[in-house]
């Protein structure tokens, strides 16, 4: 690629490699005015390599689909200002951590749906098609606290930046317990106990250490550690109810 | 350093909170094998009584003060965290714990000189 004298150019490493393992690749990149990381990274597979492999679909940070490490920290790369977050010029984008690499930046988030089914983190059902529909008071606090959580993106940041899903694979992670949490405070959902049992396990919400980088990390401002506060209560107060 | 995402409050409350559990538990033993010399061996106790005199003894004196309460406050905010109603302001709680564990020590480290 011929460098053009009167345009600015960002460093980009961009990391390459499959799940055997990889390195780090450098590209000029010309700066825009702003320019998402989502924007550097298209750059790069439109205009000097093709086969670069990432993923994205709304690029309005609807989806959840297009996280990676920027700079050392896990982000939405769609809404993220490469003049908020570079380091000079320079920017460093790796696929998401904790999670298995596919190829190059796009990550197998299998483990990471998984882990909300296994958090019992679907719906379950109060009510049949015949029965009336539930009224809901905005207005009641554990209805207040799921609203707290239903603006999860799925986009995996906070799961990529806990500690302590990288030390126990089994970790259900920020994400999972809360919209465990979530559902536990919905009224119209019918199996509480059974949403508390599967998230007080060995992989269970009891292994957070609340350090909170999901509640820091996440895009949406939403507060996992908090609702994983309400679980750890919430599944202790059951299991000294069932010792009386 | 460079930025990472750990370079946060409540992950340096985290990190404090372990180190000085950690230091605590390697402490203890040593702490009690002292006081049992006053049953088994008062001459060796004296000695170390009299060791503990030293100004650098004082200055680690201040560090396991620290250390202490650092971890007391620490883990009564980990315990309101997880029993309590949410309070929003678990950085300025946890800063709380750090400048009262300072006060603390640096009290025990006057009267101490
Ligand atoms: S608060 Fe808990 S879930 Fe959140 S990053 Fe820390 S250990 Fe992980
Ligand atoms: S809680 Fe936040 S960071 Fe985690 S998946 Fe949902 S939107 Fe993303
Ligand atoms: S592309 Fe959809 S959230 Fe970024």
């Amino acid at each position: 690629m011929t460098l053009l004298e009167d345009t600015k150019y960002l460093e980009v490493e961009i990391w390459r490699g499959d799940a055997a393992g990889g390195e780090f690749q450098s590209f000029q990149v010309p700066a825009y005015e702003s320019q998402t990381i989502l924007d550097v990274v298209s750059w790069v597979q439109q205009n000097t390599d093709p086969g670069l492999t990432y993923r994205y679909a709304c690029r309005v940070g609807m989806c959840g689909s297009c996280a990676m490490m920027v700079n050392g920290t896990p982000r939405w790369t769609c809404r993220t200002h490469v003049k908020k977050v570079a380091d000079g010029d320079r920017l460093r984008v790796a696929p998401l951590r904790n999670l298995p690499i596919i190829k190059d930046l796009a990550t197998d988030m299998d483990p990471f749906f998984d882990k909300w089914v296994a958090a019992e983190g679907k719906h379950h059902p109060s009510k049949s098609r015949e029965d009336q529909i539930e009224q809901i008071d905005p207005e009641n606090s554990a209805r207040v606290e799921a609203n707290s959580g239903i603006e999860c993106i799925n986009c995996s940041v906070c799961y990529a930046a806990c500690d302590t899903v990288a030390g126990n694979p089994d970790y259900l992670g920020p994400a999972a317990l809360q919209r465990a949490w979530t559902l536990y405070n919905d009224a119209r959902d019918a199996k509480k106990q059974v949403i508390l049992d599967a998230v007080s396990g060995t992989g269970g919400c009891h292994n957070c250490h609340s350090q909170g980088s999901c509640t820091v990390h996440c895009p949406n401002e939403l507060n996992p550690m908090k609702a994983i506060a309400g679980l750890k209560r919430e599944t202790a107060i059951s299991f000294l109810r069932k010792a009386r | 350093m460079r930025k990472t995402y750990r370079g946060h409050p409540l992950w340096f409350a985290y990190l404090l909170h372990r180190v000085s559990g950690l230091a605590l538990a390697l402490f203890l033993p040593a702490h009690f094998y002292l006081l049992s010399l006053a049953l088994t061996a008062p001459e060796r106790l004296d000695y170390f009584l009299n060791f503990a005199e030293n100004p650098l003894v004082k200055i680690a004196e201040f560090g396991l003060v620290f250390g202490l309460a650092v971890h007391m406050f620490g883990g009564l905010r980990l315990l309101a965290l997880e029993w309590l109603p949410w309070s929003a302001n678990q950085k300025t709680l946890a800063a709380s714990a750090v400048a009262v564990s300072f006060l603390i020590s640096g009290t025990f480290f006057l009267q101490a000189i």
